[in-house]
């Protein structure tokens, strides 16, 4: 379980959730509202008030890539650093394995960077982020930029997460989508986390 | 040696063909007559000048003369590489990772090289001031390049090494390509002048030597022991600088920390 005490940074917060193993809770909330920050602050990418917790092991008394390997940001912009995609993977031979889950062929591993589309870069940084290592992953609008049939293959990938224990924190501004994947769906609003009930 | 070998004359023909370069640009409207006259301007009135100091320092030959001639040319060095910054560090910082860096370098090439050389007295201005000016050309150049390429490349590369920190890479793997490609640039007209030397181009150093007098055999082993300084001085500073400057936009919990450096004022 995570849990999250007081996160706070500029106008955002204080910030208190908890998401159990296994558990995806959605955030919306209009552009600017504090969305990614708020993920951003729990992989403790940037400076902030308060902290998080994996297990009760606060985030600040660990090391901050230990952290970070188990609560996995996932930016709405995913950034690359060589040219061929499977460097970019810790284990390419387990990536490999979950390609056709997600629409690539066995090969799209030696695919160069630069050919990549929008939606096939954020198809790749999800699976980057299934480390065996991971234990939380952040989701900033992970399907933004995809079609139906794949949104559909990601959604089912996510499930299959949470089926082997993940947490997850879906930023999205699909409603549809928060609905099919989160039991919780909260909303940011006025710097501050509130549950969305029906 | 010939030391009558250049006299004015010798000069105002040189300066004929920077009056044909602008005048080829004004017929052409290339825009560069103006910057060109001017940087031939400075180029002259500054050298003399040098040339006039320096004779009153070698005249003198005092230590601490000596040494404030250095620290004054290590300033101006510092400035220039502060001022040549798209992006800076914010604060104290912007100024002092190129000046320490630079200080550091030099001052450490320089003190090799008069190990080496051994001069008496080992503060002896002929010496010295031309081993500092030649040794801080260098490493001027290798920082300010160097630094300039980490500091515009960090908020151009943003996404990809937040990407890697948020994988759980330490700050020292995410920032290792963008290190490696700032201090490639700041090395490569030292590296190009080392392997151009003596095949494609003869050094200034040397060249002037040989026009002076000096056989050349011996103004080319003078050539090698300055390219290998100044090799070794612009790699030290490089590294030096971008070293401090990763550490600077780091912090404690390995984040990426983009506020503290300047946005780049609209330049390109």
């Amino acid at each position: 379980m995570i849990k999250i005490r007081g996160l706070q940074r500029l106008s955002l917060g204080p910030i208190d959730l908890e998401v159990g193993d296994g558990e995806c809770v959605s955030i919306m909330g209009r552009s600017g509202s504090g969305k990614s920050i708020l993920l951003r602050m729990i992989a403790d990418l940037d400076p902030h008030a308060g902290d998080a917790l994996l297990d009760d092991a606060p985030c600040s008394s660990m090391a901050a890539s230990r952290w970070r390997s188990m609560v996995t940001y996932v930016a709405a912009e995913s950034g690359w650093w060589a040219e061929r995609v499977a460097d970019h993977f810790a284990a390419a031979s387990v990536a490999r394995d979950i390609l056709p889950a997600i629409g690539f062929p066995a090969g799209a591993l030696d695919w160069p960077v630069a050919r990549l589309s929008t939606g096939e870069r954020q198809r790749f940084a999800i699976l980057r982020a299934l480390q065996p290592s991971t234990r939380v992953l952040l989701l900033d609008e992970p399907t933004s930029g995809l079609d139906t049939a794949s949104i559909g293959m990601v959604e089912a990938l996510l499930h299959d997460q949470l089926a082997r224990g993940t947490s997850i924190l879906l930023v999205t501004h699909d409603g549809e989508q928060a609905l099919r994947m989160a039991k919780r769906r909260f909303l940011v609003d006025d710097g501050r986390l509130v549950e969305d009930r029906p | 040696m010939n030391e009558q070998i250049i006299g004015y004359p010798q000069l105002g023909v040189a300066a004929l063909l920077v009056l044909v370069d602008a005048g080829l640009s004004l017929a052409f409207n290339l825009g560069i007559a103006r910057s060109l006259l001017v940087a031939a301007c400075r180029t002259v009135v500054q050298l003399l000048l040098v040339g006039l100091v320096l004779r009153y320092v070698f005249a003198l030959s005092a230590p601490t003369l000596v040494v404030a001639v250095a620290l004054a040319m290590t300033a101006a060095a510092s400035f220039e590489i502060y001022a040549r910054q798209v992006r800076r560090l914010r604060g104290f910082w912007g100024f002092t990772v190129g000046a320490g860096a630079t200080g550091l370098a030099t001052v450490l090439v320089t003190s090799l090289a008069l190990a080496t050389l051994q001069p008496s007295p080992w503060y002896k201005p002929e010496v010295v001031i031309p081993l500092v000016g030649i040794v801080l050309g260098s490493v001027m150049n290798g920082v300010s390049v160097s630094l300039n390429a980490f500091n515009t490349g960090i908020v151009r590369e943003r996404a990809s090494i937040e990407a890697r920190l948020s994988l759980g890479a330490p700050a020292s793997l995410a920032f290792r390509p963008l290190q490696q490609s700032a201090l490639r640039s700041g090395m490569i007209p030292i590296i190009n002048q080392m392997s151009a030397a003596g095949l494609i181009t003869l050094p200034g150093m040397m060249t002037g030597q040989i026009l002076a007098g000096m056989p050349p055999f011996e103004a080319a082993k003078y050539q090698i022991f300055v390219l290998l300084l100044l090799a070794g001085g612009a790699g030290l500073g490089a590294l030096c600088a971008v070293q401090v400057a990763m550490r600077r936009l780091t912090d404690d919990r390995e984040r990426l920390r983009v506020d503290r450096i300047t946005d780049d004022g609209g330049r390109p």
